[in-house]
């Protein structure tokens, strides 16, 4: 079984995972993400590929504790074993040489942002990071982000750190001092791709967004992950997780995910939260 | 008793007691309970032991059926299950879930005037007689020769697959993309119907037999068909990944809270144990359920619905019963626990509050016309016949079609636009050399006895092609 070989806590109830996956580490590609179960009869719990090193077998995974699974998730140690690990799962994100990048991470949008991010980078793109949150002690790898970044500008929406404010906010900025972009990817809470979409592709980006639905299999199974996408209805666990912003039916996908999550805070009061320590 | 006694020409069959419906529809436990010893003789001896056994035609594995009912008659219950066991290598599933009555059971000489012998009840009771009773025996296992074989899917067309080739030598192993094996048997058939501890104990014996589980292993992400031929060693691979990808109506509302597949409810309570008051997956456990659909699924969904504390459980279906693909078995289970059937309806519009949560779901009603390429009359809708049921869960059972990992991952093998891949009945050959297949994932939807046909099938041609290569 997958064991941990390094655990580091990133910010408040944010946790980094290291996990020997020699398979995944080999096959994976950015925008991929994993399924994990930390228990017998445990949810299966979607959390995105962070990082990973072929060479050396592992993985990462960065996840936020917001329900009953991620808080027993959060208790494994170094040399714990992860009961169920499954992937890579999801399409890899299209990379190819876009030219100027626009990257926009918030809250832990930031984590499935960054192997994006290394990626575009590779491939010779220039790239412009926004990464934000409510409040500075929630920022996530500040430091890795700015490293890969040409431009870098972080963002919370209490001014604990950087400009304050929401990253759509910085968008406009940038677009307002006359900054082009050929390309935007962008990862966070639904309402934050909605509204930050919004602006890019008004302002005729290609923009992608990594949507975050509920998942039960991850393998195009239950259909529980499902969007309507250009009016079609697809899969984000085996068509996705990242579609094109410009056709997301985003009122349904909103819909459904604060319906469940209110349904499972009433119905199920220690179930607090639909456990996507995907972007969430 | 001897083969060619008189047999007393009794006309009804031997019924199989069962929990009693105002019980059962509350609880999980299985709904039939099993012949007696007594029972299994009695119905046993019904068979006519014709010498040209119409029966064994309507079986798609062409178990040997009077040979293993004598042996029940003869009290050797063990050898009965053997015997049952040189064709069909899972007969507690099958005596379960088979549509004997329009397989075996249909071709029945007793039936033509009364009621046919009860096949499957007493495959049931064999193979639970040998599962309590009977030693562990190791059939008999070739030689090792050396190949590796690579089984995609751990259903009925995998697990019959890999038992095939295990015997005939090779060293196999079943990769899995769940946590759990067994494939619709865990995640999709519900306890009531089939007791997990079968699959267990079924799974269990392939893995005395040396068959290797990789769980958590999802063929084309994992590691590719390509990825397995080549650099990992194996000399053929088998697909049966099934068709596990559902179907939805395509009406509006369709994406409003309280609106599951079958396949996602039916996963939330089987396989992710949503049944249990502490369990981690949580399920809406509607007041009111709806159901859309005709099959075994739907039948399965509805029914659970009940035992999920539903006041009301309800079918909604466009054509009649007869043309239901259910088993009847399902069908009469499902009527006795109190599910309603709206037959000739046909959903048009699910409704919601402005929360997005279900309130109901609009229906109109059909009439049947001519009859369409399947050979049923079609539905077709009668104007202005719309009414609403309220409801606060809809499940939807229309279907399902192959997920797209791994024709999407192995670009040279042959797919019909439906998804399903292309492969041959008689010998499970696909467009790629040595990639086989088999199960819902060639048919699309179908039935377990038929799945396990073509992983028999496809194990003994891999036999065939690997011997000549
Ligand atoms: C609710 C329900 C009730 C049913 N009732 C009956 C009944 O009463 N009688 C009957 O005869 N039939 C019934 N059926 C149909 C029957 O279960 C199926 O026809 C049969 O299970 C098909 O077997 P299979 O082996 O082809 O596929 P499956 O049983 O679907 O197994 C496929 C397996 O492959 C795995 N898999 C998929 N993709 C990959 C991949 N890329 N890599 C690795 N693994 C993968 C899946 O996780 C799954 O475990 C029912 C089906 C359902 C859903
Ligand atoms: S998570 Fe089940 S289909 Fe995507």
């Amino acid at each position: 079984m997958p064991k941990i070989i390094k655990k580091e806590s990133l910010s408040e109830l944010v946790y980094r995972y290291r996990i020997d996956a020699p398979r995944i580490a080999k096959m994976r590609k950015a925008g991929q993400f994993v399924i994990v179960r930390a228990t017998t009869d445990g949810e299966r719990i979607p959390l995105t590929i962070a990082n990973a090193n072929a060479a050396e077998g592992w993985i990462e995974l960065i996840f936020q504790v917001a329900g009953k699974s991620t808080k027993i998730l959060s208790i494994l140690m170094v040399g714990n074993e992860i009961i169920d690990l499954a992937g890579p799962l999801g399409r890899p994100t299209h990379i190819e040489r876009f030219g100027r990048c626009l990257c926009i991470g918030g809250g832990v949008g930031v984590a499935p942002l960054y192997p994006i991010t290394h990626a575009l980078k590779a491939a010779g793109n220039e790239i412009t990071t926004i990464i934000g949150a409510r409040s500075s002690n929630l920022l996530l790898l500040e430091h890795e982000m700015k490293e890969l970044s040409d431009r870098f500008i972080v963002c919370t929406d209490d001014g604990s750190r950087g400009v304050k404010g929401f990253a759509a906010d910085s968008v406009k900025t940038l677009l307002a001092e006359g900054e082009k972009f050929d390309f935007s990817v962008i990862i966070g809470p639904a309402m934050m791709m909605r509204v930050t979409a919004g602006i890019t592709v008004a302002a005729g980006i290609k923009t992608t967004v990594s949507l975050n639905p509920i998942m039960i299999d991850g393998t195009g199974m239950c259909g529980g992950c499902r969007v309507t996408v250009g009016g079609e209805t697809r899969f984000a666990c085996v068509d996705g997780p990242e579609f094109d912003a410009a056709k997301i039916d985003w009122d349904g996908m909103i819909k459904r995910l604060n319906g469940y999550r209110s349904f499972e805070r009433t119905s199920l009061e220690k179930h607090n939260c639909i456990v996507t320590g995907r972007p969430a | 008793m001897t083969q060619n006694s008189p047999k007393p020409a009794q006309s009804s069959r031997t019924p199989m007691r069962e929990q009693n419906p105002a019980v059962r529809a509350h609880n999980f436990d299985e709904v039939p309970l099993g012949y007696t010893e007594t029972e299994a003789q009695t119905e046993a001896r019904r068979c006519l032991q014709c010498r040209k056994p119409l029966c064994v035609g309507g079986c798609p594995v062409n178990v040997q059926i009077p040979e293993f009912v004598n042996l029940i008659v003869r009290g050797k219950y063990v050898d009965a299950a053997r015997k049952i066991k040189e064709t069909n290598a899972l007969p507690a599933i099958c005596g379960r879930v088979c549509p004997q009555e329009t397989q075996c059971e249909e071709r029945c000489i007793l039936g033509k005037k009364g009621d046919a012998v009860a096949i499957g009840n007493l495959e049931r009771f064999a193979a639970d007689w040998e599962m309590s009773h009977g030693e562990f025996a190791m059939p008999a296992l070739r030689p090792k020769n050396g190949a590796k074989v690579g089984v995609v899917g751990s259903g009925p067309a995998g697990l019959t697959a890999a038992g095939e080739l295990i015997k005939q030598g090779f060293d196999v192993t079943v990769f899995e993309a769940f946590h759990e094996a067994g494939g619709v048997l865990v995640y999709g058939i519900p306890e009531f119907r089939l007791p997990k501890e079968i699959v267990k104990k079924e799974i269990g014996y392939l893995l005395k037999l040396g068959v290797v589980l990789e769980r958590n292993f999802i063929v084309g992400r994992t590691a590719t068909v390509d990825g397995l031929l080549g650099e990992e060693g194996y000399a053929a691979i088998f697909i049966g990944a099934g068709a596990g990808l559902p179907a939805f109506m395509r009406v509006a509302g369709e994406d409003s809270i309280g609106v599951y597949s079958a396949n996602e409810y039916l996963t939330r309570s089987n396989l992710m144990k949503a049944y249990k008051e502490d369990a981690d997956t949580p399920i809406i456990r509607g007041k009111h359920v709806v159901t859309v659909g005709g099959g075994n699924v739907a039948m399965d969904s509805a029914r659970t619905a009940l035992r999920l504390g539903a006041e009301t459980s309800t079918i909604v279906y466009r054509r009649t019963e007869a043309e239901m693909p259910a088993r009847s078995a399902e069908v009469h289970h499902a009527k006795q626990e109190g599910i309603v059937f709206d037959l000739l309806t046909n959903p048009v519009a699910v409704l919601a509050d402005n929360n997005g949560f279900v309130t109901g779901i609009r229906c109109i009603r059909m009439k049947l016309g001519a009859p369409d390429e399947s050979g049923r009359k079609r539905p077709v809708p009668v104007a202005g016949s719309e009414f609403d049921i309220p409801c606060d869960v809809v499940i939807v059972a229309i279907g399902n079609s192959p997920n797209p990992l791994i024709r999407e991952t192995t670009p040279d093998i042959a797919v019909t636009k439906h998804g399903t891949i292309v492969a041959n009945e008689a010998d499970g050959r696909t467009s790629k050399k040595f990639v086989y297949a088999g199960g819902d994932i060639v048919t699309g939807a179908a039935t377990v006895i038929l799945a396990m046909g073509a992983g028999k099938n496809a194990a003994r041609s891999i036999g065939e092609d690997l011997a000549k290569k």
